[in-house]
């Protein structure tokens, strides 16, 4: 599947993407507690998703529990998805190991955006969203994200759920 | 996070889809302090803000926080933080960009109330308030030095009448790489939206139009979500590490979110000033209702501003709805669906003649409010404004003279007949 432009993603995909993955390799994923990889990795763990963190500087030691591995390619399981925080540039080859690996999804966070590693991803079948953080747009999805002042830009009459 | 939905469906389903719990479809009141927290590794989650939840209602509450929601979704920001009063909302907007030593810039037409807090209060935080004629843009750029930190507008002036040129404003604002704030309670979002002419923060005070019946107290700070806080160095506590939680950097974890996060985890939390559920709730009622009451009362206050501008007792008449205004221009560009339904006039006569007005009225409550389905009247320069000096009354509007009405939405025949007798009786 494909998006056009990724500027922007229908809520559907976003939904569809974060109802599916269960399990995400975190690259970039950090042992320091004030760090927006690890206030990311925490709010996942806590919806009942799989986070492995992916981090040669920390790799041996454990974040929030998980072991951490030096790189993709060393992962002890096939995760759903891989989450980026590293910049754009360094995104690239990352994406060609997620393919590799067999990841059915890219996730690039706030800021992190590589067309043409996207590209790549999505010819090969994966789907992909960039400059997005999954904890924002799940908290988003499920209502949660108003608790703290920040309008969803959902209008419903149904319960809210994700 | 643009809806495409109109504003008034927006006014009566933002933030208040039904309770997730219960199924119950009014918003309900949270009338509780506090959560309880899952364990203590969720109450640690909470505390270092890793998860979104409730702590405790001086920071957050599931009724003030549906208002929030609503209110960012109507102005068009990324978040918002509602207070106990437009005053509170004033200093929460200013707290995280200011620090002793620094100045905000801004216009001598504000409501008086505001003039005083800036000018007699904030010396006591170290703040410096700057004055300046907004009626010339220049003035602004003038008066920016390293120490500025923020320009400070109302966008529909209070006591009324007068219209800011918020875009031009703004973009002095973004050439002295700081954010432009501006009070929109006058005018609401149903009337403007400053963010879409690059306003940074809006203020409000949501006692006026957003409640509409005067009966709750309350403000808010909308913010646009698209100040770059990590410009220039200026705001270490949105864009540093931040001392009042633990050197958390605000705009690295939060992004767009920075300001709304802030406000709340630390705003709120040291200075204390949150909005109390039940005047949330009541306030959330009223916005439901915003588009169709500011229609009327626009509608009304179009027709009385017409009929003094020709009342034998009447000297002027500062409605920027009429054409005669020398705010006309700007009205139409930034408030094209109505002047709004609070202005002044000023009575031949004088202190005594206004005074006999507002003695005579029988329709209209003489009262320091605004903004209610009540027509209201006041004499500035005998109240609201008589801790000013008499030069400073005049520079905001408020002389001897002048007598500020705040139209309601009563039959606006009634509302005629009302003041045409007081004034009648006021002129004899």
């Amino acid at each position: 599947m494909t998006v056009a432009g990724h500027d922007r993603y229908d809520d559907a995909y976003l939904r569809a993407i974060l109802r599916e993955v269960r399990t995400i390799g975190m690259v970039g994923a950090s042992a320091n507690w004030n760090r927006p990889s690890y206030f990311a990795m925490k709010y996942l763990q806590d919806r009942g998703y799989r986070v492995v963190p992916i981090n040669p500087a920390a790799a041996g030691g454990t974040i929030l529990g998980e072991a951490v591995v030096p790189a993709i390619d060393t992962l002890p399981i096939r995760v759903d998805m891989i989450d980026i925080f590293r910049n754009s540039e360094a995104a690239g080859p990352i994406v060609d190991e997620a393919i590799a690996h067999g990841a059915k999804v890219v996730w690039m966070q706030l800021g992190v955006r590589n067309d043409a590693a996207a590209a790549r991803a999505e010819a090969a079948g994966l789907r992909v969203v960039m400059n997005r953080c999954p904890k924002i747009e799940h908290a988003r999805l499920v209502g949660t994200l108003e608790w703290h002042g920040v309008p969803s830009g959902v209008i419903t009459s149904k319960k809210r759920k994700l | 996070m643009t809806s495409s939905y109109g504003f008034e469906t927006l006014s009566i389903h933002a933030g208040a889809a039904p309770d997730p719990a219960t199924g119950a479809r009014a918003l309900p009141i949270y009338q509780t302090t506090a959560y309880v927290f899952d364990d203590a590794d969720h109450a640690a989650a909470l505390f270092n803000l890793q998860t979104v939840g409730f702590i405790y209602s001086r920071l957050t509450n599931p009724t003030t926080a549906a208002l929030e929601a609503r209110l960012a979704a109507l102005e068009g920001g990324r978040g918002c933080t509602v207070t106990s009063s437009g005053h509170a909302a004033q200093v929460m907007a200013l707290f995280p960009l200011m620090s002793p030593g620094m100045e905000v810039v801004a216009a001598t037409r504000l409501y008086g109330g505001s003039i005083q807090q800036m000018k007699n209060t904030y010396p006591k935080f170290g703040w410096a308030a700057k004055f300046v004629d907004g009626n010339q843009v220049e003035n602004f750029k003038r008066a920016v030095t390293d120490k500025t930190r923020a320009f400070f507008i109302e966008s529909l002036c209070n006591p009324g009448g007068v219209v800011m040129d918020i875009e031009a404003i703004a973009r002095v604002a973004e050439s002295a790489g700081v954010p432009l704030i501006v009070d929109n309670t006058l005018a609401t979002p149903w009337l403007c939206k400053p963010i879409g002419y690059g306003a940074t923060l809006v203020v409000h005070s949501t006692t006026k139009f957003l409640s509409g019946t005067g009966t709750s107290m309350g403000g808010a700070i909308v913010d646009s979500g698209k100040f770059d806080w990590s410009r220039g160095a200026k705001f270490p506590s949105l864009a540093g590490p931040e001392p009042a939680y633990h050197g958390l950097n605000f705009n690295e974890t939060f992004g767009d979110m920075a300001f709304t996060f802030h406000s709340h985890a630390v705003g709120l939390r040291d200075l204390g000033p949150s909005q109390a559920p039940f005047n949330a709730w009541i306030t959330m009622l009223g916005m439901e209702t915003l588009g169709l009451r500011m229609e009327r009362h626009c509608a009304n206050a179009a027709r009385i501003a017409a009929f003094l501008e020709k009342h034998p007792a009447v000297a002027w008449v500062n409605y920027a709805g009429l054409p005669s205004s020398k705010y006309h221009a700007l009205a139409k560009r930034y408030m094209p669906k109505g002047a709004g339904s609070v202005f002044t006039f000023g009575v031949r006569g004088g202190y005594e003649t206004g005074v006999k007005v507002v003695d005579n009225v029988e329709l209209f409550s003489h009262l320091a409010n605004l903004g209610d389905a009540k027509s209201l009247i006041i004499h500035p320069a005998s109240t609201t404004h008589r801790q000013l000096a008499d030069d400073a009354q005049v520079a905001a509007g408020a002389g001897p003279d002048v007598l500020r009405l705040s139209i309601g939405i009563e039959t606006v025949e009634d509302l005629i007949a009302d003041l045409d007798q007081a004034l009648t009786k006021a002129a004899a």
